[in-house]
């Protein structure tokens, strides 16, 4: 589904992906974990197509197409979603109405008929109960004073609403209590299927508690240097990433 | 032409509707005319050296000659202006066509007592003592060259007048088009707004403009609101491409009223309004609110001031802008707190969204404060779209034009959403939709 091969992205003249290669099949979950400033969250933009990411070298395939030559809007609707680490706050828009308008950019491009109101509020009820959110909450301005839980929840929905092939879930643990954190990962461990891959960016080994990966990766200075499967984690809980760090050190 | 000069068509105006004697009327109005024209000639046009005027220049305005209106027009739909004036079907109203009342678009059926709504004209020919003390006391014509010209050739406009304690719950609409005639037209409707003490009620004021030719439209509101009254007042400016238009607002509040003023600009060659509240008893609240859209060559000018003359009053004022092409915004809101208003709470907010490299925004807000015990606050942005929330909607589907879009829409329909009148702020919301909606 996506095979990233030697890529380089850097951030106006800082180099900070300096070779990524990672294949990720449908299905399957893959958690990539590492220490602050290794490279995660650009990572993750570079996939969703953000601008002031530049890519300096390296390709990307998505599902047999070029990922990098689309626009961020093509990607959405060709199916990868970003959830937000720090999603946008945007007054005088509902949720619904957004969302509604987003869902349907994304069903026309894949050749469904647009859903009406009606349509819309039955499948976005459906969604829900699935991160718990209230309607009161969806019919509020675009995460205006959400607090940081009110916020990923309502990336979660917009996942679910969405129906992407390919969630890259940035942070999405960072800044929730363990309630809400096993709110979030019930929802994600729900929309998990056959058909759909994820790419759960984390810091912290308490996510992967709740969202069991079937490969971990640790990006340390750009580059994976080390993937394992669901132990790594436990072995970089107990151990820190300073381990890591010494090994890629011998290795130079 | 200099600003000496452009005065000159309305003096001898004013003159040739004296030959052959006074123009019928009370004694006290036709005082009221002679002070406004004598103002006016004391003052002429305002010219950008005027700190009040310093980023708008008038000269358009003044340069044209027009004919004085006589509200004969291409035939008026009665349904069509309703909808664009956004006018509730059955709803008490009132209806001018180039300033001149007509009664086939009014409605005054089934008002309760103590509410009175009807053109001015009427309340003067019947002596209304309440007029004839109120009206021109207000809205200075000393200091306004524009209310000076309105009060000049004062004739007809719209009261709605209050008792004490009558509280009427429906909105009540006051509708002023500008038509099509075969030269540009002048109209110059007044519009007296007496709130008796205790009394409440919703009062638009929608102007329109859907004539392709030039026009000048310079209206001027008095609004008196007496104790603990409570009044939302709605002014809705949608004028045409060739429309010219300079609205004055101005409003006293005594003890305890509370004034919720919006001001909506849509549309218009070049506009200009005028808000001035006097916050004249303690604990009197006002909250105004703006929104000017403009694009191509439209011109919008926003001056607010709002005078803090009683202690422990409060003003919350928020105006927003959105200007495209090569438009010119301008917000100039000034705040005065007087030495006796103790404890006044005032805030102003005045945000601007530029969609272009050509549009411009001149905004400046003031703040004058004689008294020591006060909370004021002031700010004033102006920026583009949000990139953060670009990419955002982009990263759900939405391509780039309809991200702006959305976000202008909303941008936008924030102040929409404030308003306290159902019908205003859904057809609003539509209009906004129809304008920003490609999304």
């Amino acid at each position: 589904m996506l095979d990233i091969k030697n890529l380089h992205a850097k951030v106006g003249d800082k180099e900070i992906l300096r070779g990524i290669d990672l294949h990720v099949g449908a299905g399957e979950v893959h958690a990539i974990m590492g220490p602050n400033g290794s490279g995660k969250s650009t990572l993750a933009h570079v996939l969703s197509g953000r601008e002031n990411y530049q890519v300096t070298g390296g390709t990307v395939t998505y599902q047999g197409k070029d990922l990098l030559s689309m626009a961020p809007e093509i990607r959405a609707r060709e199916g990868i979603f970003l959830a937000f680490q720090y999603p946008i706050e945007i007054p005088g828009v509902s949720t619904t109405y957004f969302l509604k308008a987003a869902l349907n950019a994304v069903r026309k491009h894949r050749g469904l008929d647009e859903l009406d109101a009606m349509e819309f509020l039955s499948l976005i009820k459906d969604k829900m109960s699935l991160v718990e959110m209230s309607q009161t909450l969806l019919n509020r301005p675009l995460n205006e004073g959400f607090s940081g839980g009110e916020k990923k929840r309502n990336e979660i929905l917009q996942m679910a609403v969405l129906d992407p092939t390919l969630a890259v879930l940035d942070e999405t643990d960072s800044g929730l209590d363990i309630d809400a954190l096993r709110v979030i990962a019930g929802g994600v461990n729900a929309l998990r299927n056959p058909n759909r891959a994820m790419i759960v960016i984390t810091h912290y080994q308490r996510l992967l508690d709740y969202i069991v990966p079937d490969f971990i990766h640790v990006l340390y200075n750009g580059r994976i240097v080390k993937s394992g499967t669901k132990e790594l984690a436990l072995e970089l809980e107990n151990k820190g990433y300073d381990w890591i760090k010494s090994e890629v050190a011998a290795l130079q | 032409m200099l600003a000496s000069e452009s005065k000159e068509p309305y003096l001898a105006a004013f003159k040739r509707l004296r030959v052959g004697g006074t123009p019928s009327g009370p004694a006290w109005l036709e005082q009221l005319r002679q002070a406004g024209i004598a103002n006016f000639d004391a003052l002429g046009f305002p010219t950008l050296k005027h700190e009040d005027w310093k980023y708008t220049n008038i000269e358009p305005i003044a340069a044209q000659s027009y004919a004085q209106a006589n509200g004969e027009s291409k035939a008026i739909v009665g349904a069509e202006v309703f909808a664009r004036g956004m006018i509730e079907a059955d709803a008490p109203r009132l209806t001018f066509v180039n300033g001149v009342f007509n009664a086939a678009l009014s409605n005054t059926a089934d008002l309760p007592r103590g509410l009175r709504l009807g053109p001015l004209a009427e309340f003067i020919n019947q002596g209304d003592a309440a007029v004839s003390a109120q009206l021109g006391k207000l809205a200075s014509a000393e200091q306004q060259p524009f209310v000076a010209l309105n009060t000049a050739f004062l004739g007809d406009g719209a009261v709605v007048s209050l008792a004490p304690g009558c509280r009427f719950e429906r909105p009540i609409y006051l509708l002023f088009v500008s038509a099509s005639t075969a030269q540009p037209v002048i109209s110059q409707p007044r519009i007296l707004l007496l709130l008796g003490a205790g009394s409440e009620a919703k009062i638009v004021e929608s102007y329109l403009g859907i004539s392709g030719k030039g026009y000048f439209c310079n209206a001027v509101t008095e609004l008196i609101g007496a104790e603990d009254s409570i009044i939302e007042h709605f002014r809705l400016q949608q004028d045409s491409d060739a429309g010219y238009h300079v609205g004055t607002l101005d409003a006293s509040l005594a003890r305890g009223c509370h004034l919720t003023a919006h001001g909506v600009t849509l549309s218009g060659a070049l506009v200009r309004n005028n808000v001035r509240v006097l916050l004249n008893g303690e604990g009197a609240e006002c909250v105004l609110n703006g929104l000017y859209l403009a694009d191509g060559k439209q011109h919008v000018d926003n001056y607010t001031l709002i005078e803090h003359v009683s202690p422990r009053a409060s003003s919350l004022e928020l105006y927003k802008g959105l200007l495209g092409g090569a438009a010119h915004g301008v917000f100039n809101g000034k705040i005065v707190v007087h030495k006796d208003a103790q404890k006044s709470d005032a805030r102003q907010t005045n945000k601007n969204l530029l969609l272009s490299d050509s549009a411009v925004i001149d905004s400046k807000p003031q703040l004058e404060i004689h008294a020591d015990d006060v909370k004021c606050s002031h700010g004033s942005t102006i920026g583009q779209l949000d990139a953060d929330a670009i990419f955002y909607l982009r990263s759900r589907g939405l391509d780039v034009a309809a991200a702006r879009s959305l976000l202008s829409f909303a941008f936008a329909s924030d102040v929409a959403g404030r308003l306290g009148i159902e019908n205003l702020r859904r057809r609003l919301d539509e209009y906004l939709v129809g304008r920003f909606g490609a999304w």
